[in-house]
């Protein structure tokens, strides 16, 4: 097991290696020039102009401009915005708000879509189940930023019960932009629960444990949802690039300072340094939690065992 | 081929294979211990479609799309489904049979009319510039149905080519395609679409579906390429080569045919889900941009009038949810008549 992990993580650098180059060339390839736009409508004189433009490596050639960052990541070195402030304080101030986000977001879909698949699963074709299959229908088909305004107008304008936007009261400003970012995921996770277990609790195993006077409640919990959530796992590893892509639309609409804002504001903006740190950071992340999810699969499902 | 079994190890089960495919395109990745057999997180049971393990090949293969057509006719969502697609593709071919106002005519907005309500001569109520609601939001439907075929299409021809090439050779071709479709997974679609798009300092229906398809294609190749290789090893494969068949006639006739279906299931999905992600763009501001007339502009002007004038929100946000769940109910009525398990 260590040893496919360490494998694993190795394979992971060229795809670290190779996305953070694909990123800073994109950047690179942006057209117009950051630091004129800096000045806004007052010019800044060219001496300064000038200096800038070496400070950030703007005038060397791509590949070296890539290095030099390069260089500087490997000795921890974020480098800086243009306003002279540091990648890693940014960071340190935006994903805490962004994890305590997507965390919100993952406890709606794992609880709500886990109970509701359960329940579906179990009496399908029951007026439950059709209620479940309709309404994580129309979920998915709802845009996220489309169900954000809908949830702002409804539960935040005209109900009252949640902050309209923003974080500065605590936990409860998360919860409906939590909820909204979920919402896809959570019809997904609904469905992906209800279909496998539906489709396990028709295996031998299941009739046997029943045949032996097991009760329901445990023929259910302990043998068959074990077996039906590896596809569940599965999706919620994958789905983790979903939520930071969410997470750029939600925090916009619900207004709440973290990596999403601050990678969107970088992008139009063209600090290359923030939008690089930042993607490169959602690559590493996501890759992380593929090779979790596949070493939960040897944790749920003891037939799967790694070299 | 539904046994979940130890030699298929960490990619057995997907969200793509029985119920769900992920409807962004980044939905898809997953697990994947790297090398070349290993990227196959795909629709595994939905493959069971294309043949049988016993597979005779031709009577079988036709009575399969006859069969599946058979169903469909009788499904009650995909005949819903089908009727608001030709709706909606009316209505983008010919907008001018729904109203009589076309939004991009000169003096079809009266400013003194601005965010005025739904009423009974205008029944979507008028957007910011005193623009007939109704007429807008009918003449979007054009570049949301443009962009999700001409994406789906395009990555799907992208992903069928070089998921048939990386899935029947396998070798260095297919571990450079793995690294590659391993990158542009860990990349957000929303962000990468907002990277690729910030390049061009003009953005129109070309760089937008440029931009999605990039992100999209290596959705299908990993779909594909997974179908491949379960069938690529059938024994009507191993007949057609021993007959003296090329390569290039074993796949486009052997195994094309036979692995098709969970890439025209996942792809007829996928069109609600492009839909989406171009509105959220254009929303952003960083997709379609202003004259055009597209469901996500009109949504984000109304973004700061919510309190006062949510019709604006309203219309192309009610007009888009049903399109994109349009596609959805159609890929799932055909994924079950394609997958003989749920017959």
């Amino acid at each position: 097991m260590a040893r496919y992990i360490a494998r694993r993580l190795l394979l992971a650098i060229p795809v670290l290696i190779g996305a953070s180059f694909l990123i800073f060339a994109m950047v690179f390839a942006l057209p117009g020039d950051p630091i004129r736009a800096l000045g806004g409508d007052r010019p800044i004189s060219p001496a300064v102009q000038e200096q800038l433009r070496d400070q950030y490596n703007l005038d060397d050639p791509l590949l070296v401009q890539y290095g030099k960052y390069a260089g500087g990541l490997l000795q921890g070195d974020l480098g800086t915005d243009f306003s002279g402030r540091p990648v890693a304080d940014i960071l340190e101030q935006t994903v805490p708000v962004t994890v305590k986000l997507a965390l919100v977001a993952l406890a709606f879909e794992a609880v709500f879509g886990l109970i509701a698949g359960v329940l579906a699963g179990i009496r399908q074709k029951s007026f439950f189940d059709n209620l479940v299959l309709v309404s994580t229908t129309l979920v998915v088909s709802i845009p996220v930023f489309v169900l954000g305004f809908v949830a702002q107008y409804v539960l935040g304008l005209k109900l009252g019960i949640f902050p309209v936007a923003g974080v500065a009261s605590g936990f409860q400003g998360y919860l409906l932009p939590g909820f909204v970012l979920a919402a896809l995921s959570l019809a997904y996770v609904a469905r992906l629960t209800r279909t496998s277990l539906a489709e396990n609790l028709r295996n031998d195993y299941v009739r046997t444990a029943k045949a032996k006077g097991l009760t329901p409640l445990s023929v259910v919990g302990k043998h068959t949802l074990r077996n039906s959530l590896i596809p569940v796992v599965t999706f919620l590893g994958a789905d983790l690039g979903a939520l930071l892509s969410g997470a750029v639309v939600t925090e916009g609409i619900f207004n709440i300072p973290g990596l999403g804002r601050a990678v969107f504001g970088a992008i139009q903006t063209q600090e290359g340094t923030v939008v690089v740190g930042i993607v490169t950071l959602f690559v590493f992340v996501f890759i992380l939690f593929n090779l979790l999810v596949d070493v939960l699969y040897a944790a749920l499902d003891p037939r799967i065992r790694y070299e | 081929m539904s046994e979940r079994t130890p030699e298929k190890g960490p990619v057995g089960g997907t969200p793509a294979g029985s119920t769900d495919s992920g409807l962004l395109l980044d939905g898809q990745s997953g697990g994947e211990p790297g090398g070349p057999t290993g990227t196959g997180d795909v629709v595994a049971h939905a493959m069971a479609s294309g043949h049988g393990d016993d597979g005779s090949v031709d009577a079988r293969q036709a009575s399969l799309w006859s069969d599946a057509w058979r169903q469909l006719r009788r499904n009650k969502l995909f005949l819903i489904a089908a009727f608001l697609l030709l709706v909606l593709s009316v209505m983008a071919m010919f907008p001018g049979l729904f109203s009589s106002i076309n939004p991009s005519d000169r003096g079809a907005c009266q400013l003194s009319s601005s965010k005025l309500g739904p009423r009974s001569d205008a029944w979507f109520g008028n957007d910011i510039q005193g623009c007939d609601h109704y007429a807008n939001v009918i003449y979007g439907a054009r570049v949301s149905m443009i962009i999700g075929l001409v994406v789906v299409g395009g990555s799907t021809i992208i992903g069928i080519v070089l998921g048939a090439l990386a899935g029947f050779f396998g070798g260095w071709f297919d571990t450079l395609m793995a690294r590659i479709t391993d990158i542009v997974f860990g990349l957000p679609l929303l962000l990468g679409a907002i990277l690729i798009l910030g390049v061009f300092p003009e953005r129109g229906l070309p760089q937008v579906c440029l931009a999605l398809i990039v992100l999209g294609w290596p959705t299908t190749l990993r779909l594909f390429r997974a179908s491949v290789i379960a069938v690529k090893d059938t024994d009507y494969v191993a007949a057609a080569r021993a007959m003296g068949a090329t390569n290039g006639r074993i796949i486009v006739r052997h195994i094309l045919p036979n692995a098709i279906a969970p890439v025209l299931v996942y792809a007829t999905i996928a069109v609600g889900g492009i839909i989406a992600a171009e509105a959220t763009l254009s929303f952003l501001g960083i997709g379609l941009q202003l004259p055009a007339v597209s469901w996500g502009l009109q949504i984000g002007s109304g973004q700061r009038l919510i309190r006062t004038a949510p019709h604006i929100i309203f219309f192309p946000s009610a007009f888009l949810s049903v399109t994109v769940l349009s596609f959805i109910l159609l890929g799932d009525a055909l994924r079950d008549a394609l997958d003989p398990k749920t017959r």
